[in-house]
């Protein structure tokens, strides 16, 4: 049991790096990482709505779409849920902890559209049955890491960023040009770990 | 026909259920806010500046209306809008001078002695090597780090100088911290004669290393009125306190053109002034 989890936190972290291995949430990877205080509060964000839908949405799936066999509605039925998750979230934090809210920001309500927060649920719901993702817990765990993953590549790239502010770039690289090939450079670096698990 | 059917009403009845529940939340958990934070929020520039000490323009219009800043403390305001945000929260407007950045040097590259510089280009950085690329040790490093910290667009880099346009400045203050060799200064608008050297050095040896050096001949301290020009060691600066009138620039003759009117140095008409 244990070790499965350990799996479920090295692939997800490490080897499958939902940035930089699976290609997920790279609008945000791009679009938040010129500071690394912003992408440090768009990773707080990622973490807390990723773990709360991974656990709602696997709770739907399980109990709602598997028994109705509705399946096919995953996509649909997913984004709405997590849509309304995130607003409540937001409304019931403003009230709660206005510390929290101000600190999360706007990065809340722009995680509504983020795909790496649909993708994990959807890879939770469509994984094996039986195994440890597809129950509510390990889809949980599962998502918390792959945020955590999503946090680590943020974190990592924002402070290259703030590097290649003050580097002299070639003209033509400049700007997002020389942004992509980093990513592409630290996405190999993280190959490294492929075979892990 | 049963699937679809199946499928149309569960959607809905989740997009329902959603619905309902955060309808019912957003109600239960309804946050009040002060419209007036709003209002005011709204008469201010909202250029974020941080010039008044605060966090941002909705920082600072929530300070206003909790009385714990004044809205004459934002320094991009206008008097009008100062009225009108007083007006707004009936409390009294009080009044305060426009105040501009100055950048107390006038040697550009046609001007001073430099030497090659290879490194980051940002003062900070280059002012680590040996104090900068410049003959004279005070001068304007020419970067451009103040010119990135203002939100404004009001400082130009020209021929490896910063020139501050005061018709752009609104008097943030936030340039002046970046400069590591302390030449911005703020004064009052009104004032337009300054003199745009800060070298304490020697007058023979400033003027080995910049033809726009001031050499404290004191030309303009005896053309204009007592106490309006003063002495400081080997440089001579403006009274602020009892400021000259722009003639003085015309009838002072100034050797070296250190003595400047700010918007005729912003509109680059001392080029090739210096002999």
């Amino acid at each position: 049991m244990l070790s499965e989890f350990l799996v479920i936190t090295v692939g997800a972290i490490l080897v499958n790096n939902f940035v930089l291995s699976k290609f997920l949430g790279i609008c945000p990877f791009l679009g938040v990482s010129k500071k690394l205080d912003t992408a440090l509060g768009m990773s707080g964000a990622v973490v807390f709505v990723m773990t709360l839908a991974s656990l709602v949405a696997s709770l739907v799936n399980r109990f709602l779409l598997v028994p109705m066999k509705l399946e096919f509605l995953q996509t649909l039925v997913f984004i709405v849920v997590i849509a309304a998750l995130v607003q409540l979230v937001e409304i019931i934090l403003q009230k709660v902890s206005a510390k929290l809210y101000e600190s999360l920001g706007i990065f809340l309500p722009l995680i509504t559209t983020n795909c790496a927060v649909l993708g994990c649920v959807v890879l939770n719901a469509k994984s094996a049955p039986g195994s440890v993702q597809s129950t509510w817990y390990g889809a949980t765990i599962y998502g918390f890491c792959s945020a955590v993953g999503f946090a680590l590549a943020l974190v990592l790239f924002s402070s290259l960023r703030e590097k290649l502010d003050l580097a002299r770039v070639p003209k033509a690289f400049e700007g997002t040009a020389i942004s992509l090939i980093t990513a592409g450079i630290l996405a190999m670096a993280f190959l490294g770990f492929s075979g892990l698990v | 026909m049963d699937t679809a059917l199946v499928a149309i009403v569960s959607t809905g009845a989740i997009g329902g259920v959603l619905g309902v529940v955060i309808g019912v939340v957003a109600k239960a958990f309804a946050v009040e806010t002060d419209e007036r934070i709003e209002r005011v929020g709204e008469l201010l520039p909202g250029a974020n500046c941080g010039g008044c000490g605060f966090a941002g323009c909705a920082d600072f219009a929530k300070a206003v209306v909790g009385a714990r800043a004044l809205p004459g403390q934002c320094p991009v305001c206008s008097p009008d809008d100062v009225r009108n945000i007083s007006q707004y929260l009936g409390i009294e407007a009080e009044q305060k001078e426009k105040r501009v950045a100055v950048v107390r040097c006038s040697g550009d590259c046609a001007n001073t002695v430099r030497t090659l510089y290879n490194g980051i280009r940002d003062c900070r950085s280059a002012v680590v090597v040996a104090g900068g690329a410049k003959g004279c040790d005070h001068g304007c490093l020419g970067f451009g780090s103040c010119a990135n910290a203002c939100p404004f667009g009001a400082i130009e880099i020209r021929d490896g100088l910063a020139v501050v346009h005061p018709e752009l400045c609104v008097g943030c203050e936030n340039c002046v911290a970046t400069c590591p060799k302390n030449l911005i200064v703020m004064v009052q608008a009104s004032v337009d004669v300054h003199v745009y050297c800060n070298s304490p050095e020697k007058g023979a040896a400033k003027r080995l290393v910049c033809k726009t050096a001031c050499i404290a001949c004191r030309k303009c301290v005896k053309a204009g009125e007592e106490g309006q020009m003063v002495v400081d060691g080997f440089l001579v600066r403006t009274n602020y306190e009892n400021p000259p009138t722009t003639d003085l620039v015309e009838k002072s003759q100034c050797p070296t053109s250190a003595l400047r009117l700010a918007s005729k140095h912003a509109a680059n008409e001392y080029q090739g002034a210096a002999k």
